[in-house]
């Protein structure tokens, strides 16, 4: 059994049973799943957690559904990597890099679609559907052909090659639509109400779906040796992610996991070519602005995000903030975290560590803080972007003199570039 | 004629129909249309202030009115409006 009383309308506080449904019927504010904590905190401990399976479902106690067998790649439980190279560049003290590269299909969205189809299989749907930027196309793709579920995915035409392929090779169908990331969402959003026995894992099973990134704060607590830390830095693209994380923290403690309640500061990471969150924290305004995206950071390229007031509103009250990088930026935060930490990190991450050390150098994240930056997805999936940037130190002819020529060189050019 | 397609959450209003068809100048014409068509629609599409509930997406042929005039947009005959909740993707 689940410890899941309900769900719960975020805006008007109507309530709901927990089936496939993610907006109110009456003013379509988004749910929330809603849960017994007197029932968790009775049963969960550190050690129930502890001796649990090394992925997300070691917290089965603190998610919206749980199985004997659930929908399972291995999601979760990725290193937290101490970053003291890199504090060393930012200024930073104590700052962690939660690496979820190291998911099976390469970014944190193996956690939400774990936990979607796990709920949706149970809720007795047979098709796994979603609207993507890529990287929920290749988990959506991979879970569904690990549960013998058919797919449906429907990605932006112009994707990273590697994020289509990664999609298609799973065998379920792909629809490349032309358009953008919005256009998709709003299909996708219409296509919910014809082919209402699709679970789309961000639409109608959402609710479920976005309680999976909880797991990225139960991780870090757990790894901290059961503490928050003091800020978090998060990418935003619908601005779930951010939300859950916070929600994460706040629940260790509601169920007796943590001694003390955290404080946690949240600052969110934007590109400036889709920054409607950080411009308007910047204004000041409750008010999100859609916009039309353009930045290399395709899988944070929603102009229109859903949880961005939510995503806003946290931010706020918990004393972080927002702020957006430019695509250069982006290119130099990838090279950053990869030279001092061998991390090699998607566009996303880019803008995530590029924000850090923007926030660091106006010292809105300070070095007697203990950080920790969430990398959300692998280099791999967005090597296009560094094609200008990156490269072999030079193409030689297989002799040795060669080889010293080119060395010779390239001292020379690493010296010059020193001085 | 302006065709408006209704979410399912909103087809209780129309006995299930998932397209309605309408007249009217502007979107917010169309959309009040609407509601004295088939009653409800207003409080669950419209706020307080008479604009569009923060989770109401509404979209004429592709564009979101938001990137036009809002509830002012001119509408032409032969256009689809499409009421999309806006809680979706990421």
């Amino acid at each position: 059994m689940d410890f899941v009383s309900g769900l719960r309308c975020r805006e008007c506080g109507r309530t709901y049973p927990a089936e496939a449904l993610h907006v109110c019927d009456f003013c379509f504010g988004p749910l929330e799943v809603t849960y017994d904590y007197e029932r968790v905190a009775a049963t969960i401990s550190r050690e129930r957690i502890e001796s649990g399976p090394r992925s997300i479902w070691r917290y089965a106690d603190l998610l919206p559904v749980r199985d004997a067998a659930p929908v399972d790649l291995g999601a979760g439980f990725t290193p937290l990597v101490r970053a003291d190279r890199l504090a060393a560049e930012l200024g930073l003290g104590e700052l962690w890099i939660k690496d979820d590269t190291a998911n099976p299909t390469g970014s944190f969205k193996d956690r939400v679609v774990s936990v979607a189809l796990t709920k949706a299989r149970q809720l007795g749907f047979k098709v796994a559907a979603c609207a993507s930027t890529g990287n929920l196309a290749n988990s959506v793709a991979a879970h569904a052909a690990r549960a013998g579920m058919d797919s449906v995915v429907l990605i932006p035409h112009d994707l990273e090659k590697a994020k289509v392929t990664m999609t298609s090779v799973y065998g379920g169908r792909v629809f490349a639509v032309q358009g953008s990331y919005d256009d998709v969402n709003r299909l996708c959003a219409e296509l919910t109400s014809e082919q209402p026995e699709w679970a789309f894992v961000n639409v109608n099973v959402r609710t479920y779906y976005a309680e999976g990134s909880k797991t990225l704060a139960f991780e870090v607590a757990e790894q901290l040796g059961w503490q928050a830390p003091d800020h978090v830095v998060v990418p935003i693209g619908s601005g779930s992610q951010l939300t859950k994380v916070a929600k994460g923290f706040a629940e260790l403690y509601t169920v007796g996991l943590l001694d003390e309640e955290p404080s946690v500061r949240v600052s969110g990471a934007q590109a400036a070519g889709c920054s409607p969150v950080a411009t308007a924290f910047a204004e000041g305004t409750d008010v999100i602005r859609p916009v039309k995206p353009d930045t290399i950071a395709k899988s944070l390229a929603i102009g229109n995000p859903a949880d961005g007031w939510y995503a806003l509103d946290t931010i706020r009250r918990s004393g972080g903030a927002c702020a957006a990088v430019t695509d250069a930026e982006v290119l130099d935060g990838i090279r950053l975290l990869a030279r001092t930490e061998g991390i090699f990190a998607e566009t996303a991450g880019g803008v995530t560590i590029a924000t850090l050390a923007k926030l660091a150098a106006e010292g809105v994240i300070r070095s007697d803080e203990r950080v920790v930056a969430m990398i959300t997805g692998h280099g791999l999936k967005t090597v296009e972007a560094l094609a200008d940037v990156v490269g072999p130190t030079a193409t030689i002819a297989p002799t040795l003199d060669s080889f010293a020529e080119a060395m010779a060189a390239d001292a020379a050019s690493t010296l010059r570039s020193s001085l | 004629m302006i065709k408006v397609r209704i979410p399912a959450q909103l087809r209780t209003l129309t006995g299930g129909v998932g397209e309605v068809p309408m007249e009217g100048a502007t979107v917010g014409e169309v959309l009040k249309g609407l509601d004295a068509a088939h009653a409800g629609f207003a409080e669950r599409i419209f706020d307080a202030d008479g604009g569009l509930r923060r989770f109401v997406n509404v979209f004429l042929d592709e564009e979101d009115v938001r990137f036009l005039d809002g509830l002012g947009t001119p509408v032409t005959d032969g256009q689809t409006l499409s009421i999309v909740p806006a809680v979706a993707g990421g």
